[in-house]
């Protein structure tokens, strides 16, 4: 196991540095410049800019220095804000994107799961057809529309929660929610099709011969088999989710990272721009590894060995 | 004898989207105590779904038990509740199912497999039951079983597999085992492994046996009495030198003559012309009437009660009627009924001397 995930590990900064390098050529083609709006200053100011970060210099060195940076863990300064530094900017920024993220994933994921279990269990009946109702509706309506939804009824009807801003831990439900209705529709479907299946298998007929009861078949023997398939799909969920709720932040008026992405292009601010798509990156390869991991956690079919044996 | 399972005029039908099948149309037999009664017939004849009826396991959204009762340990195991059926199952009767690459599950340790119902039935502590479980594997002949304890189904072969299901089976000592083709989807060394394993151990805890199989010569090996069914009703059922000495149904005969063997000759193997009955509209008299070169006419009308050959040995078919004319089996069933004390064509000591 130890020497599988250090394999994974050295893939992962393998993964990175194209990713780095890949971005960096796509963001030197973008047309404009970071002093695009600064329209008052005189040809001499925009060079002596340009010359402080380096940006005249032939773009294989400014290539080689950039890496060299990362490499050392420094992504730079930001060309929009007085002298702020890359890292911290996206870390402050990244903690409201992240507790959103996350609490809409373990609660679309339960709520999703508790959803496709009734379904399976009580196959063609009223609960399966709601939860199908709920899982098509999630799928179908994209997220901003419930968030305004539940901003209206929520917030500004029954004025039980703020409408937007960050105000603490309160601020985060309904765009929490909101981020949830996808994974949940997700997970319900996934796990009704798969408990369906697993529940008509030789081996739930010889549990049910042992003489188990619907708890046990359900739980001991089909639930385990029938989340593979979810771990699967749910990793680029969690990113998605974790990286995509642009439009939802902008919503509730959540300072996340979302917002900060999309100004960042529109600005030419090569640095963030760097620095925001490293951290999806990252963030996004080490969801795969935890998954990849949690298939042989779930499976021993597929217990990772690392090659050996 | 004690009987240990006894089923009534057992009539069972399934409700499909083309209509209603009527997959048995009044079963009757019984078990001894530990006795070993094969059930023969092709696809679809109901072998499965009348033992999967003993075990009340068939789908409750279409299955529709009509008529009959199936009596164990003084019950009729059609009228108990679901949980007193659980109570039964793996307790009192216990399956080992056909395919055993699916018939574990893939994410539990097979130690915990075994011990579920040794636990739930018999309310042994987790230490006991694993003691007993890795008892229950060497039993089945699984070399290291404390070491293959904590192990996924996947690191067994096929017939290893086997064992670990036959153990679990056994592993509350069963008073019927329910056995549904077990050898049919291993090759044929293993399928002898299993085969005598499993002999050894019926004498061993002293088990009944239903075996369901389509292989004439596994029933030849395991049987004591032997059922035909045919088309949802057993068509006729003996001791198993009755059944493959002295048979009486032409579907029986179909099926010995059908059996390669390896003094035949060059002679073309003989198979049963035509397909199983359609059992959404069941034939109107015998349902094999339409494949068999015996038919009469009565047969297209009526179906044939069971007729008694001996006291062991019925078969339905009206070519035991009295006012039946006298046919002649095929030549492959003569030869047979040749070595058979009380059959027609029994050639005795006296007029088989040379």
């Amino acid at each position: 196991m130890a020497k599988y995930v250090t394999k994974r590990v050295i893939y992962m900064f393998l993964s990175l540095f194209l990713i780095a390098s890949f971005t960096f050529v796509l963001m030197k083609m973008l047309p404009g410049s970071p002093l695009a709006s600064a329209a008052k200053l005189s040809v001499e100011q925009r060079e002596v800019v340009y010359e402080k970060y380096g940006l005249n210099d032939p773009i294989p060195v400014q290539y080689i220095r950039y890496m060299g940076n990362l490499a050392k863990g420094d992504f730079g300064v930001s060309f929009q804000y007085k002298s702020a530094d890359v890292t911290t900017l996206i870390v402050k920024k990244l903690k409201y994107s992240a507790i959103l993220g996350t609490q809409a994933i373990v609660f679309g994921t339960i709520i999703g799961i508790v959803l496709g279990m009734i379904a399976a269990l009580k196959q063609n009946t009223v609960w399966d057809y709601g939860s199908t109702i709920i899982a098509i509706l999630g799928i179908s309506i994209p997220s901003f529309v419930f968030a305004v939804l539940l901003q209206y009824v929520f917030a500004v009807k029954l004025e039980w929660l703020p409408v937007g801003l960050w105000e603490g831990w309160k601020s985060s439900i309904l765009p929490s929610i909101a981020l949830a209705m996808g994974p949940i529709a997700i997970a319900a479907r996934f796990i009704r099709t798969e408990m369906i299946e697993v529940l008509s298998s030789d081996y739930i007929l010889l549990a049910k011969a042992k003489g188990a009861n619907w708890f046990e078949i359900a739980f001991k023997h089909a639930f385990r088999n029938a989340l593979i398939p979810l771990v699967t799909v749910l990793g680029p969920v969690a990113a998605g989710l974790l990286t995509g709720s642009l439009v939802v932040e902008q919503i509730f008026a959540v300072p996340g990272i979302g917002e900060q992405f999309v100004k960042s292009i529109a600005t030419n601010d090569f640095a963030i721009i760097m620095g925001t798509t490293m951290f999806f990156s990252v963030f996004l390869i080490v969801i795969i590894l935890i998954v990849d991991i949690l298939y042989g956690v779930i499976d021993p079919r597929i217990r990772l060995s690392g090659g050996s044996k | 004898m004690e009987k240990i399972v006894e089923v009534k005029n057992l009539e069972l039908s399934f409700h499909t989207f083309a209509g209603e099948v009527k997959a048995i149309q009044g079963v009757n037999f019984e078990v001894f105590k530990g006795e070993t009664l094969a059930i023969v017939g092709e696809s679809g004849s109901g072998k499965s779904v009348t033992t999967k009826s003993i075990m009340r396991l068939l789908p409750k959204s279409s299955t529709e038990y009509k008529k009959g009762e199936i009596l164990f340990g003084g019950k009729d195991l059609l009228k108990i509740s679901e949980s007193e059926m659980q109570k039964v199952r793996g307790k009192d009767i216990s399956m080992i199912f056909q395919d055993p690459m699916t018939s574990l599950n893939p994410t539990m340790t097979i130690g915990k497999q075994i011990m579920e119902p040794l636990l739930k039935h018999q309310k042994l502590s987790k230490s006991d039951a694993w003691n007993k479980s890795i008892e229950l594997l060497a039993l089945v002949g699984m070399p290291q079983p404390e070491m293959r304890m904590k192990q996924y189904p996947h690191q067994f072969s096929g017939g290893q597999r086997q064992r670990i299901v036959i153990a679990v089976a056994l592993a509350c000592n069963p008073k019927l085992l329910i056995a549904d083709e077990p050898t049919t989807a291993l090759d044929v060394t293993i399928q002898a492994q299993i085969l005598e394993l499993m002999k050894d151990l019926q004498k061993k805890i002293d088990t009944s046996i239903i075996f369901i199989t389509h292989d004439l010569g596994v029933v030849a090996n395991v049987a004591d009495r032997v059922a035909v069914m045919y088309g949802g009703r057993i068509v006729e059922v003996g001791t198993v030198d009755e059944i493959f000495y002295n048979p009486q149904h032409p579907y029986t005969w179909g099926l010995l003559s059908s059996m390669p063997s390896l003094d035949a000759g060059e002679e073309k193997l003989y198979a049963i012309p035509g397909t199983p009955p359609d059992l959404l509209a069941p034939p109107k008299g015998d349902a094999f009437a339409l494949r068999s070169e015996y038919a009469m006419k009565i047969d297209m009308e009526q179906v044939p009660p069971l007729f008694k050959v001996s006291d062991t040995h019925y078969a339905a078919t009206w070519l035991l009627h009295p006012d039946a004319p006298q046919v002649d089996p095929p030549a492959a069933v003569i030869e047979r009924m040749k070595r058979f004390p009380g059959s027609r064509y029994h050639v005795g000591i006296a007029g088989g001397d040379r």
